[in-house]
C-alpha cells in the first residue's frame, strides 16, 4: 500500500489517521489553546504566584533570591492583616461605598427603565444619552469629574447651588463624590439589564392583571419586580463584583494622597507599588477575593432560587 | 361601536346586543374583528367610536378593571411565577378579599374545575388542559357581569378540545352567566352558542341561533363559513324551459335543472329576469344516484373523504366541485359518471353579485 503524504497522527483504535486542520474537533482546538495558554500565563500563573507570595515576605522592588526575598514566613502576612486595626476602618469603608453606590445605581437604574417603557418623542437619543457613561473609561471619567468637582470653577457646586464645596480633596466628602460619580457611571449598566427584564415581561400578564382589577402598585409588586427579580439579581451580582474591587475611579477623581478614602483596593495599592509590600498586598488582595466570592456564591444561590 | 388602529379598520360598525345569561359566540377567520370586539368590550381596547353600554351603564370611558368583567386569555395568561393556587385567588387579593374568605372562593372554583391536585403547582408544570383549567378558575372566582373567552382552547388537542368544550358549556350552564366566546373554529360555535354572531372584515354578517345561522346563511360568506365542509355553491341563472316551467340554468354543465312550484313563485317574485343567481345547498342534502334520476345533475366522482361514520363524496360539476354526504358503505369509483340531486325544499339562493340571500 502506497504510503500517504503529511502527518500521521493515531485514534483511539490504534488506526492511523491523516491530521486534518480544517476538522471541526481540530478547529475547535485551534481556536480554544491559544486562549487557554493566554489564561494560564496573565490570569492563573499570577493569581496562583500572588497566592504563594502571600505567605512570603517578598518585595517587588528587591531583587529576587530564593530564600531571603522571597522567604516563607507563613501566615505572618494575614496574622498582621487581621491585627491591623486600621483594616477594619478600610473594610467599613468599602462596605459603606458599595452599599451606597450600588444602592443608589439599583434604584435609579431600575426607576429609569421604568419610566422608558412609555413610548414618546426623543425617547431613542435620551436612551443614547444616558447609555454614554458606561462606555467611558472610569479613569478619564474620575478626572473629568475632578474638573466638574473643582471647589473653584467647577461647574457641580454651580449648578447645584452649593457653594465652594470641595467634593474630591475633603476626606469628610470625598467617599461620597465617588460614590456620586459611580452611580452617574453606572446607573445606565442596571437600567440596560432591567430594560431587558421588563421587556421580557408578556404585556398579556398586566391585561391580564388589570382585569383582574389590580392597581398599579398591586401589578408592580405582583407581575413586575418579581418577573424581572432575576435580572436585577445579575445587574447587582455585577455591581457588588466591580464596586468592591474599585479603584481607577478614586485614583482619577481623588488620587492617592492621605486624603483619599480608606478603601481596600487603594490600600492593596499603596502596600504593593507604593511601599512594596509586596506579599502583604497579595495577601489583602486575597482576602478582598474570598470576601467578594463569598458575597457573589450568597447572590449567586438567591438566583438561582430565583430562576427555579 | 367603530375600531380602527391607524388606517385599518378593524372593526366597522358594529351594533350587537347580548342579552342577560346568554352565551354569545363570535364567529370568524383570523383578523375579522372577533377578538378586538371582544377586547373593547372588556376595556383592553377604546372604541374608536360608539358605546359599550354594560347592565345599562356606559363604560366606554372605563378601564378594564372599573368594569367588572372577566377575561380569559387564548394564551391562558397565568402568572407563571405564581402557583395554580396564587393564580386563582389572584382577583380576589387584588381586592384584598379576606384570606378567610378567599380560600372559601377559591375552593368552590377548584371544587367545581376538579383540580384540587394541581394546586401548588407553577403554571409550567401544568398541562394544556390543567392551564386552562386555572385560567378559567381565575375568572369564576370572582362574580363578574361577564365572561370574555377569547379562544380558551384553540391551542389544546382535538380530543381535549372536546371534552373541554363540553366542560365549558356544562359550567356556563351551572353558572348562568353572560358569556362572549371568541372563536375560528365554527363547530365549535355551533356546539356550544346560544346564539352567533358570525363576523368577517371587521363587519358583522349575521347573529342568530346556530341552526339558523346554518341552515339560512345571509350570505354567501356565512354560507362558506359555516358547516364542515361548507355549502356547495352553484352558478345559475333561472331560465323559462321548453314545457313553460321556470328552471335554472346550471352553469356547471349547462343543464336545465326543474323546480319545485314554491321556488319558482319565490324567484318569480325575487328575481329579475336573466339575473345570475348562486343555488345554495349544505351537502347533507345533496344525494349521489349511480342510475337515471328525476330532476338530478350529471355529475362526475372526484374524489370521496372517508370520514368513519359518513363519507364526503367531491363531485366535479364542470368547473365546480360539490360535495355531498353519504352513508359510509356507499363505494363510489373516482372517474364514475353519477347522477346527483338536491333536497329542494332545503336550497337557498344568493344574488351572484352582491352575494346577499333573496329567500328573507
Amino acid at each position: 500500500m502506497q504510503k500517504k503524504k503529511g502527518p500521521l497522527l493515531v485514534d483511539a483504535r490504534g488506526n492511523q489517521v491523516n491530521f486534518n486542520p480544517m476538522r471541526d474537533v481540530n478547529l475547535v482546538r485551534l481556536f480554544v489553546f491559544p486562549t487557554i495558554i493566554l489564561l494560564i500565563v496573565i490570569n492563573i500563573f499570577p493569581l496562583l504566584w500572588s497566592l504563594v507570595l502571600s505567605f512570603t515576605d517578598y518585595s517587588a522592588r528587591l531583587q529576587t533570591e530564593w530564600g531571603v526575598n522571597p522567604e516563607w514566613e507563613g501566615t505572618k502576612n494575614y496574622v498582621a492583616l487581621f491585627t491591623n486595626p486600621d483594616i477594619w476602618l478600610k473594610f467599613i469603608t468599602t462596605g459603606k461605598y458599595v452599599l451606597m453606590s450600588v444602592g443608589g445605581e439599583m434604584i435609579l437604574g431600575f426607576g429609569l427603565a421604568l419610566l422608558l417603557q412609555t413610548k414618546f418623542a426623543g425617547r431613542g437619543i435620551i436612551y443614547v444619552l444616558l447609555v454614554l457613561p458606561m462606555t467611558m473609561s472610569p479613569v478619564i471619567v474620575g478626572l473629568m469629574w475632578k474638573l466638574f468637582m473643582d471647589p473653584n470653577w467647577g461647574m457641580f457646586n454651580f449648578m447645584l447651588g452649593l457653594g465652594r464645596i470641595d467634593w474630591a480633596q475633603d476626606p469628610a466628602r470625598n467617599l461620597y463624590a465617588i460614590v456620586i460619580v459611580d452611580i452617574w457611571m453606572w446607573t445606565p449598566f442596571v437600567m440596560l439589564l432591567s430594560m431587558a427584564g421588563l421587556s421580557a415581561v408578556p404585556q398579556y400578564l398586566y391585561e391580564a392583571a388589570e382585569v383582574d382589577r389590580a392597581s398599579w402598585w398591586f401589578k408592580f409588586s405582583r407581575i413586575t419586580l418579581p418577573m424581572t427579580y432575576p435580572l436585577l439579581l445579575i445587574a447587582l451580582i455585577f455591581r457588588v463584583m466591580d464596586a468592591f474591587k474599585i479603584f481607577d475611579l478614586p485614583m482619577g477623581l481623588v488620587g492617592r494622597g492621605s486624603g483619599a478614602p480608606p478603601l481596600l483596593s487603594m490600600e492593596v495599592y499603596s502596600q504593593t507599588f507604593m511601599t512594596w509590600r509586596t506579599s502583604y498586598g497579595s495577601a489583602l488582595g486575597y482576602i478582598m477575593l474570598i470576601v467578594i466570592i463569598a458575597i457573589t456564591s450568597v447572590l449567586i444561590k438567591y438566583l438561582n432560587k430565583a430562576k427555579h | 361601536m367603530v375600531k380602527k388602529f391607524g388606517d385599518f379598520t378593524a372593526v366597522k360598525e358594529l351594533d350587537l346586543t347580548i342579552h342577560d345569561g346568554e352565551f354569545l359566540v363570535l364567529l370568524g377567520p383570523s383578523g375579522c374583528g372577533k377578538t378586538t370586539t371582544l377586547r373593547c368590550i372588556s376595556g383592553l381596547e377604546i372604541p374608536t367610536s360608539g358605546s359599550i353600554i354594560l347592565d345599562g351603564v356606559d363604560v366606554t370611558d372605563r378601564r378594564a378593571s372599573q368594569r367588572d368583567i372577566a377575561f380569559v386569555f387564548q394564551l391562558y395568561a397565568l402568572y407563571p411565577h405564581l402557583t395554580a393556587y396564587k393564580n386563582i385567588a389572584f382577583p380576589l387579593k387584588a381586592q384584598h378579599v379576606p384570606k378567610e374568605e378567599m380560600d372559601k372562593e377559591v375552593d368552590r372554583v377548584v371544587k367545581m374545575l376538579r383540580i384540587e391536585h394541581i394546586l401548588d403547582r407553577k403554571p409550567k408544570h401544568l398541562s394544556g388542559g390543567d392551564m386552562q383549567r386555572v385560567a378559567l378558575g381565575r375568572a369564576l372566582v370572582r362574580h363578574p357581569k361577564v365572561f370574555l373567552l377569547d379562544e380558551p382552547i384553540g391551542t389544546l388537542d382535538a380530543a381535549f378540545r372536546e371534552e373541554m368544550r363540553t366542560e365549558l358549556k356544562a359550567l356556563h350552564v351551572d353558572i348562568n352567566a353572560t358569556s362572549v366566546y371568541v372563536t375560528h373554529d365554527q363547530e365549535e360555535a355551533m356546539s356550544m352558542g346560544d346564539r352567533i354572531a358570525v363576523m368577517n372584515a371587521g363587519v358583522l354578517q349575521q347573529i342568530g341561533e346556530p341552526h339558523e345561522v346554518y341552515a339560512n346563511p345571509v350570505n354567501l360568506f356565512v354560507a362558506r363559513f359555516i358547516g364542515s365542509p361548507g355549502m356547495n355553491l352553484l352558478a345559475c341563472k333561472p331560465e323559462t324551459g321548453e314545457n313553460g316551467q321556470l328552471g335554472l340554468r346550471m352553469r356547471g354543465n349547462n343543464e336545465l335543472l326543474e323546480l319545485p312550484g314554491t321556488l319558482q313563485q319565490l324567484l318569480k317574485e325575487k328575481v329579475e329576469r336573466d339575473h345570475s343567481l348562486v343555488l345554495g345547498v349544505r351537502p347533507e342534502d345533496t344525494t349521489v344516484h349511480t342510475a337515471e334520476q328525476e330532476h338530478s345533475l350529471a355529475a362526475e366522482v372526484y374524489v370521496t373523504e372517508k370520514m368513519g361514520s359518513y363519507h364526503i363524496v367531491d363531485l366535479s360539476y364542470g368547473e365546480e366541485i360539490v360535495r355531498a354526504r353519504t352513508s359510509a358503505y356507499v363505494d363510489m369509483e373516482i372517474g364514475q359518471n353519477v347522477r346527483m340531486s338536491f333536497d329542494m325544499g332545503r336550497v337557498r339562493f344568493f344574488d351572484s353579485e352582491s352575494g346577499q340571500s333573496i329567500m328573507n
